[in-house]
């Protein structure tokens, strides 16, 4: 039943990326007038209109262009980035470990961190830590990122303090994670942004299931406290925090561009910023369907996750 | 109190922690109160006062009922004896003293720490609730449920001797007991199932009180009778003492030794069951009683407001006048919790006197007490269905022949075949489940998925409204079970009613602003309801709205769909004297589908029981109540509870 | 909504009754109407939202007209000089004046916000509440369509789009306007379902009721509550995605005068001349907080959960 299910969910989530797949592809077909003139702007000759002819095969009909790229996707050919010459393979490699290491540094912290705020707020209701907690995740949740970081860097890097580095600065043949200083701003940018969604999801499903009979009727039963909390109500909470966790993890994948570009950090954000500045089509399309595909694994794991919480979906719910 | 696991605890022969020469035992020696509720009152936090000094008392084994209807706030009285007061509330007044049978103090329920409470909760004093789908942990298989009952309080002394006692309480609620079964999820469980899971659980620990929170509510009749049998059984048994807390009267009178009137947050009526239900002495009472449907129908509902008129007035005489609760105490039935009073005022009695009562007048003499109601069942009768008139039988003005309908595989209706005869109310009559809201709904048009034929007056109706003439539409309307859903909270009852007309007739704005007045006068809620919203309103008045759409384009045949299944019992008594006065001024033809087969007598000429989908008992009421054919009627007559 | 309910209660038995019904708790004593306008007001959270947003949006629509010098680098006398003292708040790299450069960015940003959020709410409202309605295949082709582009960060949408078209407001207002969509069907389609599965629509249908007329005055009236939390929310993401875009460098373009534009070319000299960031970015914040604020009082007035959604 549970594999059924799973599978089930599995082939939505590679149908869902196929049709991501004819949207990126598809938009560049959008571009005004001649793709390569549009491409290099300023700098177009007819040697380097042909050549770019020729490398992006601009004269073959447009869905022999597609199956080509898509079969390039799948063996890890992603074409080649105009503006560098390189392939985007290589633009792309080592900025995607940096920038997977920042969010998973920053998921690490944000997610247990919204849930512990967010059931001690509900378990708080109505009393100043509630309050308290309520209001700060609702004036956070508000600030674009940008404004977040900004403020960070003004306040330990520049203008208040100057404790923390305010770009990174990784010399090449070395990793972000060598300078951990590097890292704290970054992070702790995603994970101010993160985190208060997750609390107040966590906080709002807990209260729910704290409201509810099956909880009434534990504390009614002479369940003591704890176990209330931690037998009765928590379980509930797993599967809706799993799917608010995942969605925000996924939007991190979009919010990481601004923050790497705010630090200079290495990362795919980065390169995706450049690659849009030079109208880099083939490195825009790569980077797109990579974080489509890291938000379809994430919000995959949370689907799981809430399947194998709810005993419902897990029997099937017949009689 | 505070160490009930001290030296002197011994295990009773049933493994449940008692002492020996507890103040239980104390108490029951002297027959004495185990349960004593003192002047308890009870104000929600923004200072309104919801329970006003409710003083009640119960033995040992005895089953005490507490009666009243929605917003009566008794929940609220009967949670106390758990020492738990839902969020909102507040204790202001009172003491709430427990006779445990693991203690040689009392227990002082409002005043004792967490850690004694929990020790109280489950053990000695367990709670039954309403819903049971809501109260079961999802995410709990049921057997942990009633074994977390007895690892909390320590039953026995060894784990076999809990997963022994698991075993034995299934069994004695009538459930298998084998680990199949405890390992099933509450979901996979019928409702009547789950409600015995929740017993059960409150059973676990031999308790001395039991709450129980109208805990058939919801169930068939047949379900009903077994939940009602196990819980006599049960307390019986183990010398429990019960606090039913419920609104249906016929409940009572089934199970009850005692029973304790509330209204409006006070204690209104307290005596043996008999003494109050035969002879009831405030009129509230008097009100409530003479709303009951009984199956012989005696107790003529259909003249109810004329009989609560006449019971108000000889109260007034005697008592020098006493408001009596109106619809307006359902209205707070929407903020969840029974916590609010009851709101006087909003109800539609005085346009109900100041409407054209003239169809009441006939009775007018009656004294209102039930015992004159014996006049005679076959008057009763008469009067109430209008159909025994004729000699042969009326005309048929809708004819269905070999209506099915399936979803899928699923066949909900199998070849129907039902008149509904001119002038006259047929009832149909069946359980949850049995496909009788959506046979009145394919007959409506608001299902389009079935096949055979629905014939009006000889005419083949199309099965979606949209593609009925504007005529038909207008002949055939129905009534949806609830007030709540039926009208657009963001309309005006005026414009909701209007609805009808402006989709059938080329009225003008001021033609349909009058016909609306006419309608709304013809329900008894006069025409200053008309700019109104339904949220200002009780769930009586807004099913009366309803009602005042169905009729505003003059149909002939009504449809109503469970009506009153959503109000309280003195709130259905006068919809169905409405239903019966609109239907003799206006010869309507009607089909009244309900599950409560006691409203027979009271509504129709003849009768059909659905289940499973198929008509198994067709006929004149008389005829399928006294020898009904069928052996699921038969059984339905069997279980149904009586005054 | 209901407001106009007051002045038709005539009925003297009525009035106290209805008073004390009114839960104390909730009517703040305000009125002694209990609707979702009074409930809004009766919090101090929405309050603080409207005077925010409303600070902002006098600064952005009325500064233009106050300009003390010019936004560009001509016509003031401390022209090309960057970083001076001069004026209120100095000038930037380029010797612009800042604070007229500030006073004169708000509008952009404002406008292509709401024209954004506008766009994106029609687009959502009428998926949603159709695929709701309709129910059946073409439910199920609008709802995976939403999926499709939900998977797609908005941020990364958006800089596909400008990577094709180009850093123009239309293409801006769109993507923004078409990243939204599928959020806000999916509220409203949620929101409609629960509706639709009351009595009222079905009594609707069974008296022959036109379908669009079901749609717009039986269902939307009903779906307000929610819809105005999410025009809300939604507010507030196209001020950070626009906002974000522009100091991204691929919003608005130089030489505008915009607040998001003004924080990228000013933020190198933060250290220097923190004004020329740190001005654009606190009346950011403050808008962003404001706009929140009130979405916030919204949904708790009427009592519908619709947070932790990105």
């Amino acid at each position: 039943m549970i594999a059924k299910l799973i599978a089930k969910r599995l082939s939505i989530s590679l149908l869902i990326l196929l049709a991501i797949s004819l949207i990126v592809f598809f938009a560049t077909l959008l571009l005004p007038g001649d793709p390569a003139r549009a491409i290099l702007g300023q700098q177009a000759t007819p040697e380097r209109i042909a050549a770019i002819n020729a490398q992006m095969r601009l004269d073959d009909p447009a869905w022999q262009r597609y199956l080509a790229w898509l079969g390039g996707l799948f063996t890890g050919d992603l074409g080649t980035s105009v503006a560098s010459g390189q392939p985007v393979s290589e633009v792309v490699g080592d900025r995607l470990s940096a920038s997977v290491f920042l969010m998973i540094a920053a998921a690490v912290i944000s997610v247990p961190a919204g849930i512990l705020l967010g059931i001690w707020s509900a378990l708080r209701r109505g009393r100043a830590v509630d309050s308290a907690i309520t209001g700060i995740a609702l004036v956070l949740a508000a600030l674009p990122e940008f404004v977040i970081g900004i403020a960070l860097v003004a306040l330990f890097a520049t203008t208040v303090f100057r404790l923390l580095p305010a770009v990174t600065m990784a010399p090449p043949g070395t990793d972000v994670w060598d300078f951990p200083s590097q890292l704290i701003l970054p992070t702790a940018v995603l994970v101010l942004v993160v985190t208060p969604y997750i609390a107040r999801m966590m906080r709002a499903t807990m209260l729910e299931v704290l409201d509810s009979g099956y909880v009434e009727m534990a504390r009614l039963k002479g369940v003591p406290e704890r176990r209330v909390i931690l037998r009765h109500a928590l379980p509930h909470a797993i599967g809706p925090v799993a799917q608010v966790a995942a969605i925000q993890l996924a939007w991190m994948a979009g919010g990481v561009v601004v923050v790497e570009f705010l630090f200079r950090f290495p990362g795919l954000g980065q390169a995706l910023i450049d690659a849009v500045n030079y109208r880099d089509v083939q490195v825009v399309q790569a980077i797109t369907m990579l974080v489509a595909v890291i938000y379809v694994i994430v919000n995959l794991l949370a689907d799981i996750v809430g399947i194998l919480a709810n005993p419902k979906l897990r029997t099937g719910g017949e009689k | 109190m505070a160490h009930p696991h001290a030296d002197t605890t011994v295990m009773s022969a049933t493994g449940a922690p008692m002492v020996a020469g507890s103040i239980w035992h104390a108490r029951r020696e002297s027959g004495g109160n185990i349960l004593e509720i003192e002047d308890l009152r009870i104000g929600s936090t923004a200072g309104r006062e919801i329970i006003k000094g409710v003083s009640l008392s119960l033995r040992p084994a005895e089953i005490l009922a507490l009666v009243g209807e929605s917003g009566s706030g008794k929940t609220t009285v009967g949670l106390t004896a758990l020492g738990h007061l839902r969020r909102g509330l507040a204790l202001t007044g009172g003491t709430v003293t427990l006779c445990p049978s693991n203690s040689t103090e009392p227990a002082e329920m409002t005043s004792l720490d967490d850690a004694s409470l929990r020790r109280l909760r489950g053990a000695r004093v367990s709670y039954i609730p309403q819903d049971p789908a809501l109260s079961l942990n999802p995410s709990m298989r049921v057997g942990e449920q009633i074994r977390e009952v007895l690892d909390i309080h320590r039953f026995g002394t060894s784990a076999e001797e809990r997963a022994e006692r698991v075993r034995s309480v299934l069994r004695e609620v009538g459930l298998p007991d084998d680990d199949a079964y405890q390992s099933r999820w509450p979901h996979q469980l019928s409702g009547g199932q789950q409600q015995r899971i929740g017993i059960a659980m409150a059973f676990a620990m031999y308790p001395d009180v039991l709450v129980l929170d109208e805990p058939t509510t919801g169930l068939d009749v047949s379900t009903q009778a077994l939940v009602l049998e196990t819980i006599r059984e049960m307390t019986v048994k183990n010398n429990a003492a019960g606090l039913y807390i419920t609104h249906d009267l016929a409940v009572v009178a089934e199970i009850a030794d005692r029973v304790a009137v509330m209204l409006s947050g006070e204690l209104v009526e307290e005596g043996a069951a008999e003494e109050v239900l035969r002879a009831p002495r405030h009129t509230y009472t008097k009100t409530l009683i003479a709303a009951v449907p009984d199956l012989a129908g005696r107790n003529r509902i259909s003249e109810f407001e004329a009989r609560r008129r006449a019971a108000a007035g000889e109260e007034e005489l005697s008592t020098g006048g006493f408001g009596i609760v109106e619809e307006g105490a359902e209205a707070e039935t929407e903020t969840g919790a029974e916590a609010g009073s009851a709101v006087a005022g909003t109800d539609s009695a005085g346009s109900v006197a100041a409407g054209p009562a003239a169809g009441a007048s006939g009775t007018g003499s009656d004294s209102g007490g039930a015992t004159t109601a014996a006049a005679g069942a076959s008057a009763t009768a008469e009067a109430a269905t209008g159909a025994a008139e004729g000699d042969a039988p009326a005309e048929p003005v809708v004819q269905v022949r070999g209506l099915t309908l399936a979803y899928g595989r699923k066949t909900v209706l199998d070849g129907i075949d039902l008149d509904l005869r001119a002038g006259e109310c047929t009832m149909l009559l069946g359980e949850s489940g049995s496909g009788k809201t959506t046979l009145s709904r394919s007959l409506a048009g608001i299902l389009d998925t079935w096949t055979g034929s629905v014939a009006y007056r000889g005419e083949e109706l199309a099965p979606s409204t949209r593609r009925r003439t504007v005529d038909q539409r207008r002949e055939i309307q129905y009534i949806f079970q609830s007030p709540f859903s039926s009208l657009n909270p963001r309309r005006t009852l005026g414009e909701s009613i209007s609805v009808p007309l402006e989709m059938s007739s080329g009225l003008s704005a001021a033609e349909r602003r009058e016909r609306v007045d006419t309608a709304l006068d013809a329900v008894r809620l006069g025409r200053a309801f008309r700019d109104r919203r339904p949220g200002d309103l009780s769930g009586g008045e807004r099913q009366r709205a309803a009602i005042a759409r169905a009729l505003v384009n003059m149909p002939t045949v009504l449809i109503c769909d469970e009506i009153t299944s959503a109000l309280d019992v003195s709130v259905q008594a006068s919809i169905i004297d409405l239903l019966s006065r609109l239907r003799e001024e206006r010869g309507l033809t009607m089909l009244f589908v309900t599950h409560n087969i006691a409203l027979a007598r009271h509504v129709s000429a003849r009768v059909a029981v659905l289940n499973q989908g198929r008509i198994v008992d067709e006929g004149p009421t008389d005829a399928v109540l006294t020898s009904p054919t069928h052996a699921y009627t038969k059984e339905l007559l069997a279980n149904v509870p009586t005054l | 909504m209901s407001t106009n309910a007051d002045s038709t209660r005539t009925d003297p038995v009525v009035e106290p009754a209805v008073a004390q019904a009114a839960d104390p708790e909730r009517a703040a004593g305000t009125g002694r109407r209990n609707t979702v306008v009074t409930r809004f007001w009766a919090q101090r959270q929405s309050r603080l939202g409207v005077a925010l947003t409303a600070l902002v949006v006098l600064v952005a629509f009325l500064g233009p007209l106050l300009l003390p010098w010019a936004t560009g680098y001509t016509q003031t006398e401390f022209a090309d000089r960057p970083f001076q003292g001069s004026g209120v708040f100095g000038t930037d790299d380029l010797g612009r004046d800042v604070l007229s450069r500030f006073l004169a960015g708000g509008v952009s940003l404002l406008l292509y916000s709401v024209l954004a959020t506008a766009l994106g709410m029609f687009l959502g409202l009428l998926f949603g509440m159709v695929s709701a309605y309709v129910g059946g295949a073409l439910d199920s082709v609008i709802m995976r369509a939403n999926d499709v582009l939900l998977a797609i960060p908005q941020l990364v949408f958006a800089l596909l789009a400008i990577t094709v078209l180009g850093p123009q407001p239309w293409v801006l207002v769109t993507v923004i306007a078409i990243t939204h969509a599928p959020r806000i069907a999916r509220v409203a389609r949620s929101a409609a379902l629960g509706v639709i599965n009351e009595d009222y629509i079905r009594a609707a249908e069974m008296y022959a009721m036109p379908r669009a007329r079901i749609l717009f005055r039986e269902i939307l009236p009903n779906i307000t509550g929610p819809l105005a939390v999410e025009a809300g929310l939604r507010l507030t993401y196209s001020i950070g995605s626009i906002a974000s875009l522009s100091f991204l460098g691929l919003g608005m373009q130089p030489p505008a005068a915009d607040w998001g534009l003004m924080i990228n070319e000013n933020r190198i000299a933060l250290a220097v001349q923190p004004w020329g960031v740190m001005l654009p970015v606190l009346a950011i914040a403050i808008l962003t907080i404001g706009t929140n604020l009130i979405a916030d009082a919204i949904a708790r007035a009427s009592a519908t959960a619709n947070i932790g959604d990105a």
